[in-house]
């Protein structure tokens, strides 16, 4: 069962440094857009400061939409996502390995980014690292949660916009609760609440979010 | 032992197919027949399990197919239209990689033994997206070499192919039904394998659509 995780997993990834492009861009959406507000505000350091966690997460959520759209459809094309259905594995676990790749190749680079960006916005080094924190919670979130909308719109027209519709709503906490504690830690008020709500959302997209596309796949595939 | 039961297949408000009953023994080659739309792949990905049929039951050994789940998947091949590898990926990555999905991994040395088989020689470290259609659809076809799988379940194997991989393939079919291997065949073309002592199946023949 490992063995169809890690196999699906290092597939995924070896196709990702071959064609580089779809990882680049993602993360070059994320530098781009996060570079463009405080460049239209202007350096007026208290208001970038006040903006900067959200701005950082909408960024952050609108670039793993961008790279949801290929998530499956490419293995629909090409007939291998028939032979993932039909392979005497769980479906779930090849799901799982799918996103993990997917993360490693679009969520991870835009986390170890973030900090970078982050200080265009003259962010105290404590929140850059919160920023991080809450990023590395949460990225692995939008993954999982996004799979499903993916699965859902394979083979129709038009999916990419589709799936922002579908999956934005849902990952509405985890964007509150990512800016929500990098916010705190500015004001002091303690990130601890908002890190562990974050933790909380993870662990229940992992558990949930893998059977939730392993059904939408069988569903779409007909 | 395969036995379809009584099966109906819907395609939007379509009855493609309806009361198709049938068994197929070990060591029995069916082909299926019927013109374009019949209902032919739909029948073969019905018995997969990829379409959700709207009546009717697929046994395997005696038991549902659909709650054997893994255990009915893992006991057969599916080839379909649709090739199943990645551009991306070499012919020996590929192969590799769909047998460890199948849960019988190969080594590197029968994995390249298995291609030069296929007439691949020299195209093996080669991503599939330069190789042609009927290159590709000989990486797609290696799998069956090395497939433990009783049941085959072959949609149009052959096109793309030239006369020589034809004939190669036609012998690993008919070795494998031989060995009491059981394969579900569709083709349009003319082949050897199709007119001796085999299962013919014909859909579509009348006009409501029944066997």
């Amino acid at each position: 069962m490992f063995d169809a995780f890690r196999t699906i997993m290092v597939r995924d990834l070896v196709l990702a440094m071959r064609r580089k492009s779809d990882v680049f861009s993602t993360l070059f959406f994320f530098v781009i857009v996060v570079s463009l507000f405080p460049l239209g505000i202007g350096p007026e350091m208290n208001t970038l400061r006040l903006i900067a966690p959200g701005v950082v997460w909408v960024a952050a959520l609108l670039a793993s939409m961008l790279a949801l759209e290929r998530l499956f459809a490419a293995d629909h094309d090409d007939g291998t996502l028939e032979q993932m259905l039909l392979a005497p594995q769980p479906l779930f676990i090849l799901v799982l390995g799918k996103v993990a790749a997917h993360w490693l190749a679009t969520g991870l680079p835009l986390v170890l980014m973030a900090p970078l960006l982050g200080l265009q916005y003259d962010l105290s080094t404590d929140a850059l690292r919160i920023l991080l924190y809450s990023l590395l919670l949460g990225t692995p979130a939008l993954s999982l949660i996004g799979a499903i909308g993916a699965a859902l719109t394979i083979g129709l027209r038009g999916g990419g916009v589709l799936v922002s519709l579908l999956v934005l709503p849902l990952c509405i906490p985890i964007l509150i609760f990512g800016a929500g504690a990098v916010e705190a830690n500015i004001s002091g008020l303690g990130e601890r609440g908002h890190l562990f709500m974050m933790g909380a959302l993870l662990v229940m997209s992992l558990l949930l979010a893998p059977l939730a596309t392993a059904a939408a796949l069988r569903v779409s595939a007909e | 032992m395969l036995e379809v039961v009584e099966l109906e297949c819907m395609r939007g408000d379509r009855r493609l197919i309806s009361g198709l009953s049938f068994a197929l023994q070990q060591g029995e080659l069916m082909h299926l027949h019927g013109h374009n739309g019949s209902g032919k792949t739909t029948l073969m990905r019905t018995i997969c399990g990829l379409i959700q049929q709207s009546d009717g039951e697929i046994l395997w050994n005696g038991e549902n197919s659909r709650k054997l789940g893994e255990e009915f998947t893992g006991s057969l091949t599916y080839i379909g239209h649709k090739n199943g590898i990645k551009d991306d990926l070499n012919g020996l990555e590929n192969l590799q990689l769909n047998c460890r999905l199948a849960g019988m991994p190969v080594d590197r040395e029968r994995a390249w033994e298995v291609l030069e088989g296929m007439g691949l020689r020299g195209h093996e470290d080669l991503p599939v997206r330069v190789l042609s259609q009927g290159q590709k659809r000989r990486v797609t076809l290696a799998r069956l070499l090395l497939s433990k799988a009783p049941l085959w379940i072959l949609d149009e194997p052959f096109t793309a192919l030239d006369m020589a991989a034809v004939d190669f393939l036609q012998s690993v079919i008919s070795r494998h039904v031989e060995q009491g291997g059981m394969v579900i065949l569709t083709t349009h073309q003319e082949v050897s394998l199709t007119r001796g002592q085999v299962r013919q199946l014909r859909l579509g023949w009348k006009e409501d659509g029944n066997v």
